[in-house]
């Protein structure tokens, strides 16, 4: 293809995604935009793996068969998501044995979050409050997406999603209305998730390298700082609610800006997580990786017996 | 306690789903896939539904006040009366699965009898239950098929597998006097009766699969009786932890 052809292609296909149409895998599409969206729907996905690790160590030990049964839907539904957004990524062309490759090798990056340690039960509370508070935020622009089949994953996502973060609230709400134990519990939840949760929206809008062209593709609806202040003012009246403390001494109302001001985020801590130096890093990838090596003998069998299957079909058929 | 063999009838279905959910809980987020993981957890999550809706009937029974969770969560190690076979670790994908297909094949037999219960309740929740346990069997069952003629590897470690479980196979035919009390008024299921066609059922699995029969005919036996094996003391441990270490609470 001429360089003028190639100009000519990018321009429709800008126009169209001016036009809020919906690019589908088969459509022509730039290769920046196709490596773009695989980089952003792996990371998603694995975010969504690695996700469940912290949280489904507390199946075992869930204080009662109610919540045992809700956080073990709750982390299936977190399987489920990483299965079509897989999904949804190897429709670019890729396959989900290459993302973990990538994943596993480091190379591919997921959510920092997923790096801290769940430490008690009130972190079940405060992963779905507030982790899952944070990625509705993130994650419902992208419900409007222009890539077709990332958008279609993402609707069903959100669903699942704002019935976890009210199911992480609904954790808290109990335990802030307990005994002084419980609500001490809850209280150092938030204190360990909360920085970590105003992060997770990503580096400060001059620091973000993607933030311009995926705002262009429509990959991003506003800008990590935009969004990092619309969590906050949502959150700080869910915690009044909850009789618990922002451990921010710097938050307060801003009238004139009808938004709350709020203290410096470490951002050494955010950049030392994100190499992979977080007290969990290490831990989270042994556990994927592991899994993934000790499941190889599984797979083979599984692949073998559906060829043995249809040799004898095949067979059978002359 | 005016119904007692109903009680402890009702303890003997359920911790039997109370403890294999709990060893299926350990897994998650460590499959050897995305689909196995989500399949394995979706069983612990149908479990742990049917011993909510066993424990809170029990907890009715007792009339004491007792809740479904002090139920499961509040016995010492000598009152939960599952049997040997669930709860035996995840040594690997092919113990998982080898547990997990021979208790399924029971289960499947099991429930189909309790519908049959004159105690309403019960056949309900068996009614409830046993449209979750035929996909739980499927489910284990195609799986013994594809890891038995799979690869040389994966044939070796679920024949290891069925081999080392065996032994525990036996219990599940065994009758406590709880058991033969019910059986008596019609509630309970004499599962005496089901043995045969258990172990047709499973040999023909296993013939399918291409693997041996284990022709061992020595078996382990206890878990009814609350006499188990060192691992339950673990799987407590952690069961427990949250109602013991902060006793009196709501969550």
């Amino acid at each position: 293809m001429s360089e003028e052809q190639i100009k000519s292609l990018e321009r429709q296909f800008d126009e169209r995604i001016a036009r809020d149409e919906k690019i589908e895998p088969k459509d022509w599409m730039p290769e920046k935009y196709r490596k773009t969206h695989i980089r952003q729907i792996s990371q998603h996905a694995h975010s969504e793996i690695v996700g469940m690790l912290p949280e489904g160590n507390w199946i075992t030990r869930a204080p009662s068969l109610r919540r045992k049964v809700a956080l073990l839907a709750k982390v299936q539904d977190e399987a489920g998501h990483g299965l079509y957004l897989y999904s949804a990524c190897e429709t670019l062309g890729v396959s989900r044995d290459e993302l973990y490759e990538q994943l596993h090798s480091g190379k591919a990056k997921y959510s920092s979050i997923f790096n801290y340690p769940a430490l008690t039960w009130a972190d079940m509370g405060a992963i779905g409050w507030l982790v899952d508070g944070a990625a509705i935020i993130n994650q419902v622009p992208l419900c409007n997406t222009s890539y077709g089949p990332y958008a279609r994953a993402m609707i069903r996502v959100c669903k699942e999603e704002s019935f976890h973060q009210r199911q992480g609230f609904e954790i808290m709400l109990k335990l802030a209305n307990g005994t002084p134990e419980q609500k001490e519990m809850a209280q150092d939840a938030l204190n360990r998730w909360w920085w970590p949760s105003l992060m997770m929206l990503g580096p400060t809008d001059d620091k973000s390298v993607h933030t311009e062209q995926s705002m262009k593709w429509k990959l991003k609806r506003k800008t990590n700082d935009e969004l990092r202040q619309q969590f906050i003012d949502q959150t700080v009246p869910q915690a009044d609610v909850l009789g618990l403390t922002i451990p921010d001494p710097d938050l307060k109302w801003n009238e004139e800006r009808q938004s709350y001001d709020f203290g410096a985020i470490d951002w050494d801590e955010f950049w030392q997580v994100v190499k992979g130096h977080g007290p969990m890093n290490k831990e989270r990838m042994k556990a994927r990786v592991g899994a993934w090596e000790r499941g190889e003998w599984v797979r083979d069998a599984a692949m073998a017996h559906a060829q043995k299957k249809q040799e004898r079909k095949e067979k059978q058929a002359v | 306690m005016k119904n007692e063999n109903l009680y402890n009838y009702i303890l003997g279905i359920a911790d039997n789903s109370l403890i294999l959910g709990q060893r299926l809980g350990e897994l998650c987020g460590h499959g050897p896939n995305l689909e196995t993981d989500i399949a394995c957890t979706n069983i612990s999550l149908d479990l742990f539904g049917q011993v909510r809706s066993y424990f809170q009937y029990a907890g009715k029974i007792a009339g004491d006040g007792r809740s479904e969770d002090d139920i499961a969560m509040l016995r010492k190690e000598r009152d939960y009366k599952n049997v040997l076979l669930v709860e035996q670790p995840n040594t690997n994908f092919a113990y998982t699965l080898g547990r997990q297909f021979l208790f399924d094949a029971y289960h499947l037999m099991f429930l189909r009898e309790l519908q049959k219960s004159t105690d309403l309740t019960l056949s309900a929740i068996a009614n409830k239950c046993i449209k979750e346990v035929s996909y739980h069997e499927r489910f284990s069952s195609d799986w013994i098929k594809r890891l038995g003629d799979g690869t040389d590897e994966s044939k070796a470690k679920i024949q290891e597998a069925i081999n080392d479980l065996w032994m525990y196979t036996d219990e599940l035919f065994h009758q406590t006097d709880a058991d033969k009390a019910m059986v008596a008024e019609g509630i309970g299921v004499d599962v005496t009766q089901l043995k045969d066609a258990y172990y047709n059922y499973v040999s023909e699995v296993l013939e399918a699969a291409t693997l041996q029969v284990p022709e061992s005919k020595y078996f382990h036996k206890g878990g009814k009786h609350g006499i188990h094996t060192e691992h339950l003391g673990y799987i407590l441990a952690e069961l427990q932890y949250m109602q013991r270490a902060y006793p009196n609470m709501q969550w």
